[in-house]
C-alpha cells in the first residue's frame, strides 16, 4: 500500500451506487416525506377545526336578541323546550361539575398519591408489576361500564347505607369519577417521584432518616409541582368525562346543597339532550356554546399541567 | 434500612423505636391506599360476572335482540363495535404512526414543533362529549356523511389519534441514537434510516400503542351516539356483514347504555352480560398488548 501506482485504487462501490439511485426511488422519497411532514401537522388541525367547527355551530346564538352570555353562565335556568319562556342558564350544571369534580378528587388525590408513594418507595419489583397491570386494567375500562356500575352496584350501596332516596347522586358520580381518574393520578405522581434526583434520596439515608421520613421531607416537597400536574390531570378528566356521570349522577338540574343530592353536569347535559334538540335550533346551538365551554376549561387545564410537566422533565 | 439489630453499635433509643414504629404505620398505611384501588375494583368485576352468568354462553354473542331488545343477545352491536375500532384504527393509526415518526424523526426544536406537540396533548384531552360535537358538526353535516359508519368512525379516529402519537413517539424515542448515527454514516437517507433501523426496532412498541386503542374505541360511547349508532338496527343471527358504511348501526357501548337506561323490563342478567363482555374485550386487549410487551422487553438487543 506504500505505492499507490502498483496497487490501483479499489473502485469507489458506495458512491457509485448512491449516483445510480433510480429517480423514482428519489422522487418516492420525496413524496413519502411529504405525507410525513403533512400527518405531523395535521394534530394541529384537528385541535383547530374542532375548536372552529364548534364554535361555528353556537356562533349564530350568541347574536340572538333574547340571549345573554351573562344569563347563559350565572343563571340556573334551564328550560330549552317550554313554549312561553325559554331559558339557558347553566349555572346548575357548572355547580354540578365542580361538585362532582371535587368530590372525585377529593377522594382520588389522596389514594392516588398513597397508592404512588407504595408503588414507587415500599413495595417491591413483583408487587409493582402487578399494581401497575392492575391500574392499566383499572384506566381502560370503558365510562359506560363505569356508568353502569354506578347505576346498579354503587347506588344500591349508597342507599343502604346513607338512607338516601336515590342512589343517583353527586356521591355516586364522586366515587365513580375518583376510582377512574386514579390510575392517571398514580401514574404521573409515579414519574413525578421517579424524577427526583437519587442524590437527594442518598443524602438523606446518609442521615439516617427512615423511609417514612424520606418520603414525607424530601420527596414530597421536591416532587410538589408533579403531584400538582397529576392532580391537574385528574381534574381535566373529571370534568370532561360523559357516560359515567350522566348515568350515576341523576338528572336533576339545580345547584346541590349535599352530597346526596342528584345533579345534571355540563358534560351530561349536552350527552342528554343533543339528540332531542332539532339541529339549528337555539337549543341545539347552546349546547354546543356548552361545549365550546368545556373544551375552553380542559384547555386550560391540560395546557397548565403541561407546562409544569415540562419544566420537571427540562430539571 | 431494616430495624435496627439489638447488638447494633447504637443503642436503641426510643427515640429510634418512635422511628421503626412511624416507618412500618406509614408502609401500611399506603399499602391499605393501594390495595382501597385493588380491591373494590376485583369485587365490583365479581359482582358483575355473579350477576351475568346466566346469560353468558355462546348463544348470547350470536343472538340477536328479541321483544323490543327484552331478550335474545347482542350480535348486531359486536359486529358494529369490530366495524367501528377497525374503520377508526385503520385511518388513525397510519396518520398517528408518521405524525409521530415526523414528531421524532424531522421535527427540530423551534417554536412551530412546540405548538404541534401542544397541539398534540391538547387534543389527547378534549372531552369526548366535544368529540361528538365535532363530529356531528363536521362529518355529518358539513361533510354530508350523514349518522353513518363512516362519520362515527372518522370521530373515533380523530380521538384515538393523540395517544397513538404519543405511544409511538415513546417507541421511536427508544431506539438508541447511535443505531441512527451508524446508518447515517454509510450513506442512507433520512427516510432509508427510518424505513431500515427505526421502524423495525420499534415496531413492537408501536403495535403496543395501537392495540390499547382498541379497547378505547370499543368503550367509547358519548362520540359515537350523536354520529352514527343507533339504538336497535334489524339484523340476521350470525350474518359477518350486514352493515353498509354509510348506515347507521348498534355498538355494544351504546347498546349497554340504552338497555340499562332507556328500555323498561330487561331480562336482569343481560345488562350484566353485556357489561361483562365489554370488560372481556379490555382484558383481552391489555393482556395482549402486555404480553407483547414482555415479548419485547425479553428480545431486546441494546
Amino acid at each position: 500500500m506504500t505505492d499507490p501506482q502498483r496497487t490501483p485504487p479499489a473502485p469507489p462501490i458506495f458512491a457509485v451506487r448512491a449516483a445510480k439511485r433510480a429517480a423514482w426511488a428519489v422522487g418516492g422519497e420525496k413524496i413519502l416525506e411529504a405525507l410525513v411532514y403533512l400527518c405531523g401537522f395535521s394534530a394541529i388541525v384537528f385541535v383547530l377545526g374542532i375548536f372552529i367547527f364548534v364554535f361555528k355551530e353556537a356562533l349564530p346564538v350568541l347574536t340572538r336578541e333574547n340571549f345573554s352570555l351573562a344569563e347563559f353562565l350565572g343563571s340556573s335556568d334551564w328550560y330549552p323546550t317550554s313554549e312561553s319562556n325559554k331559558r339557558y342558564g347553566v349555572f346548575a350544571m357548572i355547580a354540578g361539575t365542580v361538585a362532582v369534580t371535587v368530590l372525585a378528587m377529593v377522594i382520588a388525590v389522596p389514594f392516588g398519591l398513597g397508592a404512588a408513594i407504595y408503588l414507587s418507595e415500599f413495595c417491591g419489583q413483583k408487587t409493582r408489576e402487578t399494581l401497575k397491570i392492575v391500574i392499566e386494567f383499572l384506566a381502560a375500562v370503558p365510562s359506560v361500564v363505569w356508568g353502569f356500575i354506578g347505576l346498579t352496584v354503587m347506588s344500591r350501596l349508597i342507599v343502604q347505607f346513607t338512607g338516601a332516596q336515590v342512589g343517583v347522586n353527586v356521591l355516586n358520580g364522586g366515587l365513580i369519577l375518583a376510582l377512574m381518574s386514579v390510575p392517571i393520578i398514580v401514574s404521573i405522581s409515579e414519574d413525578a417521584l421517579k424524577a427526583v434526583p437519587d442524590s437527594y434520596r442518598e443524602a438523606a439515608i446518609a442521615l439516617g432518616v427512615t423511609r417514612w421520613q424520606l418520603v414525607w421531607r424530601v420527596l414530597l416537597p421536591a416532587a410538589k409541582q408533579g403531584l400538582l400536574a397529576a392532580v391537574l390531570l385528574g381534574v381535566g378528566r373529571g370534568v370532561g368525562e360523559t357516560m359515567a356521570v350522566l348515568m350515576a349522577t341523576g338528572h336533576a338540574v339545580h345547584i346541590p346543597h349535599s352530597v346526596l343530592d342528584s345533579v345534571r353536569t355540563l358534560t351530561a347535559n349536552i350527552a342528554a339532550e343533543l339528540g332531542e334538540a332539532p339541529a339549528g335550533s337555539d337549543h341545539y346551538r347552546v349546547l354546543f356554546l356548552t361545549g365550546v365551554l368545556l373544551f375552553t376549561l380542559t384547555f386550560g387545564v391540560n395546557l397548565i399541567a403541561d407546562t409544569i410537566v415540562r419544566g420537571i422533565r427540562r430539571k | 434500612m431494616n430495624a435496627l439489630p439489638a447488638s447494633s453499635r447504637f443503642t436503641e433509643t426510643p427515640a429510634v423505636r418512635r422511628k421503626l414504629r412511624q416507618e412500618a404505620l406509614a408502609k401500611w398505611i399506603f399499602c391499605a391506599m393501594a390495595a382501597a384501588m385493588v380491591v373494590p375494583l376485583l369485587l365490583i368485576v365479581g359482582y358483575l360476572v355473579v350477576r351475568a352468568a346466566p346469560s353468558l354462553n355462546l348463544e348470547f354473542l350470536l343472538e340477536v335482540p328479541k321483544r323490543g331488545m327484552t331478550e335474545g343477545g347482542i350480535w348486531p352491536a359486536l359486529i358494529g363495535t369490530l366495524y367501528l375500532v377497525f374503520i377508526s384504527l385503520a385511518v388513525s393509526a397510519p396518520i398517528g404512526i408518521l405524525a409521530a415518526v415526523y414528531l421524532n424523526e424531522y421535527a427540530r426544536d423551534n417554536w412551530f414543533n412546540r405548538v404541534i406537540n401542544l397541539a398534540v396533548i391538547n387534543l389527547a384531552g378534549v372531552p369526548s362529549i366535544v368529540h361528538a360535537l365535532f363530529g356531528l358538526g363536521a362529518f355529518v353535516y358539513a361533510a354530508r356523511f350523514g349518522y353513518s359508519i363512516i362519520s362515527a368512525s372518522l370521530t373515533l379516529a380523530i380521538m384515538t389519534l393523540p395517544v397513538i402519537i404519543a405511544s409511538t413517539r415513546e417507541a421511536l424515542a427508544s431506539v438508541p441514537r447511535s443505531f441512527r448515527e451508524a446508518c447515517w454514516n454509510v450513506g442512507a437517507t433520512r427516510w432509508q434510516t427510518i424505513k431500515a433501523i427505526v421502524l423495525p426496532n420499534s415496531i413492537s412498541g408501536i403495535l403496543t400503542g395501537v392495540i390499547l386503542q382498541v379497547s378505547r374505541a370499543a368503550g367509547e360511547t358519548a362520540p359515537v351516539m350523536f354520529t352514527g349508532v343507533v339504538f336497535f338496527k334489524s339484523v340476521e343471527r350470525g350474518d359477518l356483514l350486514p352493515y353498509y358504511l354509510n348506515e347507521q348501526c348498534m355498538a355494544l357501548s351504546m347498546h349497554l347504555y340504552t338497555i340499562s337506561t332507556q328500555v323498561p323490563g330487561v331480562q336482569p342478567s343481560i345488562p350484566f352480560a353485556t357489561a361483562v363482555v365489554l370488560l372481556a374485550l379490555v382484558v383481552i386487549v391489555n393482556a395482549t398488548a402486555i404480553s407483547l410487551r414482555v415479548y419485547l422487553r425479553s428480545r431486546k438487543k441494546w
